[in-house]
């Protein structure tokens, strides 16, 4: 069967014929290879009608893709976006998709000529073993040994090539220090144990900055809370880093929902049913913003961590393992809401020195 | 003795006289291309749909380049804050905001085909990562992995990682609500490593999270240190591919000793050209009909509002999905004060590492255990090597079952179900999913050999019902023909490793014999149970028996018919 395996066989020296069906020693325990399949011939081979409807096809693919190019340009030029989305979107629909049917033209007409009129005889070709053989492999040891030796530190000069290698291994730091020391800017980790809060700060509603008067707290009712600064601040990156860290959740609960017996702080730290917590979650530090008033959990949207707003934001559910850290808060002369001092422990998610 | 060859051939070459000849004489005789070309032009490559996974991932991968390169024109890199002036969109004219932010706005509203070329950019990505995991299951299933190619499965699994990394860097660059969060996230997960985690999220962000360096930081290693090492490695990466010579699927003669498919010119070329303009079309259609990431509903970046229903990129899921799972309660130790908290390092470090470490082990531990060193060109039918299959599908069960759990919160909406159960679902389907798929997926690979043994026995069933003479009706089998037959005997069923005793001639104990033992267990493990080819014996035998056996036994009966029919068939 080898021989109307591959016809051109002659035609390019490195397509070999195949199959050792014929002259494989056949084994009692292994059936022998039949070698490769007749080749069948397809359609287009046989028959020029197929073959010409075949070719008209490709032309036609790479036609619609000149017009989808022309149609895109055109789309570019006369459908420019009005601002609005919905012209934004029409734009984008009518100039990509011009430039698709460029593309896709382009790109079935290819596969479509390569199925049906280009050759498709297989071919076989031999692979060599990749490991180098016989006198290219002797000739390589010995390249390779004879220029170790010229190097002159084989089993010797044991100093030389100490500080060779030493030199080589530690250059790297003349760059690495500097840029690893400085990319970390002042290196001070000891900021993630403060916030802005201090004694006496105004808690204010986000993100308008007004501050928060305890007597129009209604019951049931949740505040995104923030400190009270100047609006200066508020336009710099200082703030964006510090809100990162500031931002509380407050919610006005009945009093008699509020359960203080687990924690001593709680009914000094609340203001008649006003409680206030850290929003960034104890587990990877997302904004904890969904709360559900019946239920007076808090849950986490980014895992699913579910706090007690009721019992000192305990975790009831959820990947986080510490409740939310609670703002100490009172009313000042004026009736608004204040900070008594800063979190009591650090807020956000666990690092290694967290409680040193 | 080269260079009288060379001038033997020039004294009588024949003169060009086609414009593509005179042109491809004019380089030939600056570079000598003819001897790359007499190379490469027909180089065979072999022909299978499986085999363009891998070129899907890389004209992605061309794609992210362009539609990369034309964003670069008008993203401005810069975390400084500024007011937006844009008119469009509405909502967010006048609002504080990051450069960063204001030009992914202006590329998006006032460039016309900016937004068409972001939403292709980040299709491509979604596509490219898609591509090269499917393609690696592609690999892994029928061991491609395997010698020689154990260096280029670790080059393929290293171009996965930084994918994920070019995703990753890229996603964060608008500064949008969504991508801020994520990278909290991020920082989150940085902090919980141990001694160095706090200074290394410094490290990252140039201070306390967000900093003003970040985005310019990410985008620099978006557009030039991850693409740039990613492309030393796709190089990499196709070079080994051609010079190792591509695998092939068994089949009539296909041999590890030879290669059977089309030739590059011109077959490949058309094909592969086509192929990118399919690729690229495609992601073009998706970019003009799909709309992604729209940044402008959700906002510069403001630490306080997140949305819910939050999900990163597809690739991301499972990382995300294991942080949801993980149980908080008690995995968060304090040792001599110092904070570990395993809640997270759990999921985020431990998780993956697991599973990007059995990806880079396998292939050695496969060699190991099966004692195989030779090189290996055609490729497994996936049932042949069930072990293999069912840890390929345990491993994917697992994934995807992280994925999952990172749309805990989508399932549990769309489908009206609570949060906590589908978690907890999840939490036990995690450890149990796997042994089950892996049972069954060895099962059936098992039953399908099983189911190959006996058709190659037995033959096709015919649908032709004949009667004897004495009443017995049969079903006349068709042998399968040679190719087919081929298909089902030509593989191995390697049986576990045999080791040496562990004492010596004189009763000394060997050294190394204990690790010898272990690995023989793991050899058990994966060849204990194996169903051997049929060999041309045993189809004798089954012919005869049935011969000697069709009055008393009406089961193989049938095969008396049939092996009087076959027996022409088997004639070589």
């Amino acid at each position: 069967m080898s021989e109307n395996q591959n016809p051109r066989t002659d035609a390019s020296n490195e397509v070999t014929v195949a199959p050792e069906a014929g002259n494989a020693v056949v084994h009692a325990d292994r059936f022998p290879d039949p070698g490769v399949p007749e080749h069948k011939h397809r359609l287009t081979d046989t028959d020029p009608k197929a073959a010409k409807r075949a070719e008209r096809t490709v032309t036609l693919l790479f036609v619609l893709s000149i017009l989808g190019t022309v149609g895109s340009i055109v789309a570019y030029v006369l459908v420019p976006p009005d601002g609005t989305t919905a012209g934004v979107r029409l734009s984008t629909l009518l100039i990509g998709l011009g430039l698709a049917l460029s593309l896709l033209g382009i790109g079935v007409a290819g596969i479509h000529w390569a199925k049906t009129l280009m050759g498709d005889r297989e071919f076989v070709q031999e692979r060599h073993t990749l490991a180098t053989q016989g006198e290219a492999r002797e000739t390589a040891i010995r390249d390779m040994n004879e220029g170790l030796e010229d190097s002159g530190v084989i089993g010797r000069r044991g100093v030389l090539k100490g500080a060779f290698f030493g030199a080589l291994a530690l250059f790297p730091l003349a760059i690495a220090v500097p840029l690893i020391g400085s990319v970390g800017g002042d290196w001070n980790i000891s900021k993630f144990k403060h916030t802005m809060w201090q004694r006496g700060t105004r808690l204010a509603i986000d993100p308008s900055g007004r501050p928060i008067k305890a007597a129009d707290v209604t019951v049931g009712s949740v505040f995104h809370v923030v400190p009270e600064t100047t609006e200066e601040f508020r336009e710099t990156h200082e703030w964006i880093t510090e809100k990162s860290k500031a931002v509380v959740l407050m919610v006005r609960l009945n009093p008699e929902d509020l359960r203080t017996d687990q924690s001593p702080e709680g009914e000094t730290w609340s203001h008649e049913g006003i409680v206030a917590y850290s929003k960034i979650c104890t587990h990877v530090g997302c904004p904890v913003a969904l709360y559900e008033q019946q239920t007076h959990h808090l849950l986490c949207p980014c895992h699913q961590s579910t706090f007690d707003i009721a019992d000192s934001a305990k975790v009831v559910f959820g990947p986080a393992n510490r409740r939310l850290p609670q703002l100490p808060i009172t009313v000042d002369d004026e009736g608004y809401l204040v900070a008594q001092d800063d979190f009591a422990e650090p807020i956000g998610p666990s690092f290694w020195e967290r409680l040193k | 003795m080269s260079t009288a060859t060379h001038d033997t051939q020039r004294e009588a070459p024949a003169k060009p006289t086609t414009t593509v000849g005179k042109a491809a004489d004019y380089l030939d005789q600056r570079t000598s291309i003819g001897v790359a070309v007499k190379e490469f032009a027909r180089k065979v490559f072999p022909d299978h749909w499986s085999f363009m996974l891998g070129e899907i991932a890389l004209f992605s991968f061309v794609v992210l380049i362009i539609s990369g390169f034309f964003l670069t024109m008008f993203f401005e890199p810069s975390m400084a804050l500024t007011r937006y002036e844009g008119e469009h969109p509405a909502s967010m004219h006048g609002e504080l905001m990051s450069v960063a932010f204001a030009s992914t706005l202006d590329m998006s509203f006032e460039v016309r085909g900016g937004l068409l070329m972001r939403q292709i950019h980040h299709w491509s990505a979604l596509i490219f990562m898609a591509s090269i995991v499917v393609h690696m299951m592609r690999v892994f299933f029928t061991g491609a992995f395997r010698k020689p190619r154990e260096i280029n499965w670790i080059v393929g699994l290293l171009l996965m990682i930084l994918g994920l990394a070019a995703g990753f860097t890229g996603y964060s660059l608008p500064d949008d609500v969504l991508s801020g969060n994520g990278l909290r996230i991020t920082d989150g997960v940085v902090k919980s490593i141990p001694l160095v985690g706090s200074f290394m999220s410094y490290m990252i962000f140039g201070g306390e999270f967000p900093g003003h360096h970040i985005v310019p930081r990410l985008f620099t290693l978006h557009i030039f240190v991850v693409p740039g090492i990613l492309l030393a490695l796709i190089a990499l990466h196709l070079f080994l591919m051609v010079l190792q010579k591509h695998t092939q699927y068994p089949g009539g003669g296909r041999t590890d000793k030879n290669v059977v498919g089309y030739p590059a010119l011109p077959v490949y070329v058309a094909k592969m050209t086509g192929n990118f303009f399919l690729v690229f079309g495609v992601l073009a259609l998706m970019g003009a009909t799909m709309s992604i990431n729209n940044v402008w509903n959700y906002g510069p970046f403001d630490p306080s509002p997140v949305s819910a229903g939050a999900q990163p990129d597809w690739y991301m899921l499972f990382l995300e999905g294991s942080l949801r799972l993980m149980p908080g309660q008690g995995t968060e130790w304090v040792i001599f004060g110092y904070t570990l908290p395993l809640n997270i390092l759990i999921p985020a470090v431990v998780v993956p590492g697991i599973l990007f470490t059995f990806l880079f082990v396998y292939p050695f531990v496969e060699a190991k255990v099966t004692g195989d060193d030779r090189e290996h060109h055609v490729l497994d039918r996936p049932r042949n090597k069930p072990a293999r299959t069912g840890l390929g599908v345990a491993f994917l069960t697992a994934f995807i079952i992280l994925a999952l759990a990172g749309s805990n919160d989508l399932i549990a909406t769309h489908f009206h179900l609570s949060i906590n159960a589908i978690t907890w679902v999840f939490r036990i389907l995690f450890f149990v999913g796997p042994v089950f798929a892996y049972a069954i997926t060895r099962r059936i690979c098992l039953g399908l050999q099983r189911k190959d043994r006996e058709l190659v026995l037995h033959g096709h069933e015919s649908g032709r019902i004949v009667r004897f003479a004495n009443g017995e009706y049969i079903e006349v089998h068709t042998p399968l023909d040679e190719q087919e037959r081929w298909l089902r005997v030509n593989y191995e069923a390697p049986a576990p490793l045999e080791i040496a005793p562990k004492t010596d001639a004189r009763g000394v104990k060997r050294k190394g014999y204990s690790s010898d033992k272990r690995w023989q267990r793991l050899s058990r493990f994966f060849y204990e149970d194996r169903v051997e080819p049929v060999t041309p014996a045993e189809l004798e035998a089954a012919h005869s028996h049935g011969e000697h056996d069709q009055l008393e036994d009406g089961e193989s009966g049938h095969q008396a018919v049939e092996a009087g029919a076959g027996a022409t068939s088997r004639e070589h």
